[in-house]
């Protein structure tokens, strides 16, 4: 930012007017759907840009029940699962990485290449092996068939994340637990565990997030429908609704707006997190 | 500093990770090399040695060979288009007075969306009768028109996939420009560099490092780019948008043809593998420090 004073000049008004046009492409379109989801859809074929004349919740409604989708019940499934896998990737990846933290030895350096190297495995080569071994471990259908290899895949980036942020804590605590005789389970519960909370949310919201917007894992894993999270849910609605454009706009919005309302209130642990890979100190 | 002296407790807080991560990630990744010198269909029993079988078939493949391009052209679009709108917003945005809060989020919230839901989304823009972009044109007299045909069907996909993550290289590139230290700058104003001058003189060289790490995540990216497309064509019409993630799931699910899945799958991991080891040689340079 310019620390001088100056008066609003020409360029200024050239610079928002490019702003606020590249502001109008991420904004009007949740607009234009969220409109469109409080009409019928004879309502909108005839008037796409304009306000509903009456608030219908018509849209909403038929969700409950169409076409053996509920999409509903999909926003739940979405919760068990993500929220399963935000707890399996925070306690296995805040052990893993408590130990590359605090553990100086060979043994560390070889668990974060592998973890490095992991981190650089696409998730569609791999997902055919997968899918075998969630057979044969008779997962297939259960919420674990997803959230075993979303745990796994998310693991990797966790660890080395919290990793770096568990290096910077101060050891005298861990150091003063030691001579009281505490277990390591002890020491990491009550003394690292509440020291890495800006870390633990920054990591959460990340693998919340990602779990959430997966698409390409839960389409295979999942194949039953009442156990299928919403992303799936949402990628089958235009065929499931056929042309039922009200519904298809009503998914959209059930879909889209926790995450927005999430993040508008957590931004900055939003953004972190999102960017936690991207850029280093 | 060494807190846990303890071997045997390293290795037992360990494991649960190294094992989620040996069986999901590490055994599949072999186990798809293996499974690619096989003809296997409809997950059954029996898989036939074949050797390179579905190697050969691979370079024969119209659509491996489509789905390959339009990877390289996609990654080419992304790089040019989505680092540099997103270059172009964040040194906007650090040179204005206020609204620096308000862009920051707006711009950022096709990052925290669904692939699904903004596939959708675009699906529902282009659609015909009730489109958001022929209803704009209509709205302007004009004529309503087919959006996805098999000439446009990849631009109309690129469109999202540029469009999403720029909130996501400019919020790293603002975190970048406000690093840079004031001084450089009240120098160069002295010597009356500003505007576009500057930006290309004096801010580009030193945030370079910052690019070539948003570059190099574009690139790994575009091999990850599934939902989208997966949405708004599936790949179609006749593979003009395919992708190799779209193709490989097409194959393995609808085909039912694993054993050659497989083998697009380890083309997928090689091409990963040197993309990734060429960006990282890139941006192995040294940071710059002030």
């Amino acid at each position: 930012m310019n620390g001088m004073a100056r008066k609003f000049t020409f360029m200024d008004v050239i610079k928002y007017l490019i702003l606020i046009l590249w502001a109008c492409t991420t904004i009007l379109p949740l607009l234009w759907v969220l409109n469109n989801s409080f009409k019928e859809s004879n309502e909108i074929l005839l008037n796409p840009m304009k306000l509903p004349s009456k608030l219908s919740f018509f849209n909403y409604s038929q969700l409950i029940s169409y076409g053996n989708m509920n999409i509903f019940r999909g926003f739940l499934n979405s919760l068990i699962i993500s929220g399963s896998v935000v707890l399996l990737v925070l306690l296995f990846g805040g052990f893993a990485a408590y130990v590359i933290a605090r553990f100086d030895f060979k043994l560390t350096g070889i668990v974060k290449i592998f973890f490095t190297g992991a981190m650089l495995v696409p998730a569609f080569s791999i997902v055919i092996p997968s899918l075998v071994i969630l057979r044969k471990l008779g997962l297939n259908g259960s919420y674990l068939a997803l959230i075993l290899p979303q745990t796994a895949g998310l693991l990797p980036f966790a660890t080395l994340t919290l990793a770096g942020f568990m290096r910077t804590l101060p050891v005298e605590l861990e150091e003063a637990a030691i001579i009281d005789g505490a277990g390591v389970l002890r020491i990491f519960f009550t003394i690292i565990v509440p020291l890495s909370i800006p870390g633990l949310v920054t990591t959460a919201i990340f693998v919340f997030l990602w779990s959430y917007n997966d698409l390409f894992m839960s389409l295979i894993f999942i194949p039953v429908r009442e156990k299928q999270p919403i992303c799936v849910l949402l990628s089958l609605v235009s065929s499931v609704y056929g042309t039922n454009y009200g519904a298809m706009m009503a998914a959209l919005i059930i879909t889209v707006l926790p995450v927005l309302i999430l993040y508008v209130f957590l931004q900055e642990y939003v953004i972190k997190g999102m960017t936690a890979g991207a850029v280093k100190g | 500093m060494q807190v846990l002296k303890n071997k045997k407790y390293a290795i037992l807080l360990l494991l649960p990770a190294l094992i989620l991560v040996g069986i999901f990630i590490y055994y599949p990744l072999f186990a798809t090399f293996y499974y690619s010198f096989f003809d296997w269909r409809d997950f059954s029993n029996y898989k036939t040695f074949v050797g390179l079988d579905n190697y050969v078939q691979m370079i024969q493949d119209y659509a491996v060979r489509k789905a390959l391009i339009n990877t390289l052209i996609m990654m080419v679009c992304v790089i040019v288009f989505q680092v540099g709108i997103a270059l172009i917003l964040a040194l906007i945005v650090d040179s204005i007075k206020s609204g620096y809060k308000f862009f920051r989020t707006v711009f950022f919230f096709p990052v925290v969306i669904s692939g699904t839901a903004i596939g959708l989304m675009f699906y529902l823009a282009y659609a015909y009768d009730y489109g958001l972009l022929n209803a704009i044109i209509t709205a302007f007299g004009g004529q309503k028109k087919v959006w996805v045909t098999e000439n446009s069907a990849l631009t109309m996909v690129l469109i999202p996939v540029i469009w999403q993550y720029v909130g996501f290289y400019f919020v790293i590139f603002l975190a970048a420009l406000s690093k840079v230290p004031h001084d450089i700058y009240e120098s160069a104003l002295i010597d009356g560099i500003t505007g576009i001058k500057k930006a290309v003189y004096i801010t580009i060289p030193l945030i370079w490092d910052v690019i070539a790490v948003c570059i190099s995540l574009a690139i790994v990216g575009t091999f990850k780019v599934f939902d989208i497309v997966y949405v708004i064509t599936g790949g179609g019409p006749m593979d003009a948008s395919q992708v190799l993630g779209t193709y490989l799931y097409k194959v393995a699910f609808t085909g039912q043809n694993q054993g050659y899945a497989s083998a697009i799958g380890v083309l997928i991991i090689i091409l990963g593998i040197i993309l990734s080891t060429i960006s990282n040689k890139l941006t192995e340079r040294e940071t710059i420090t002030y």
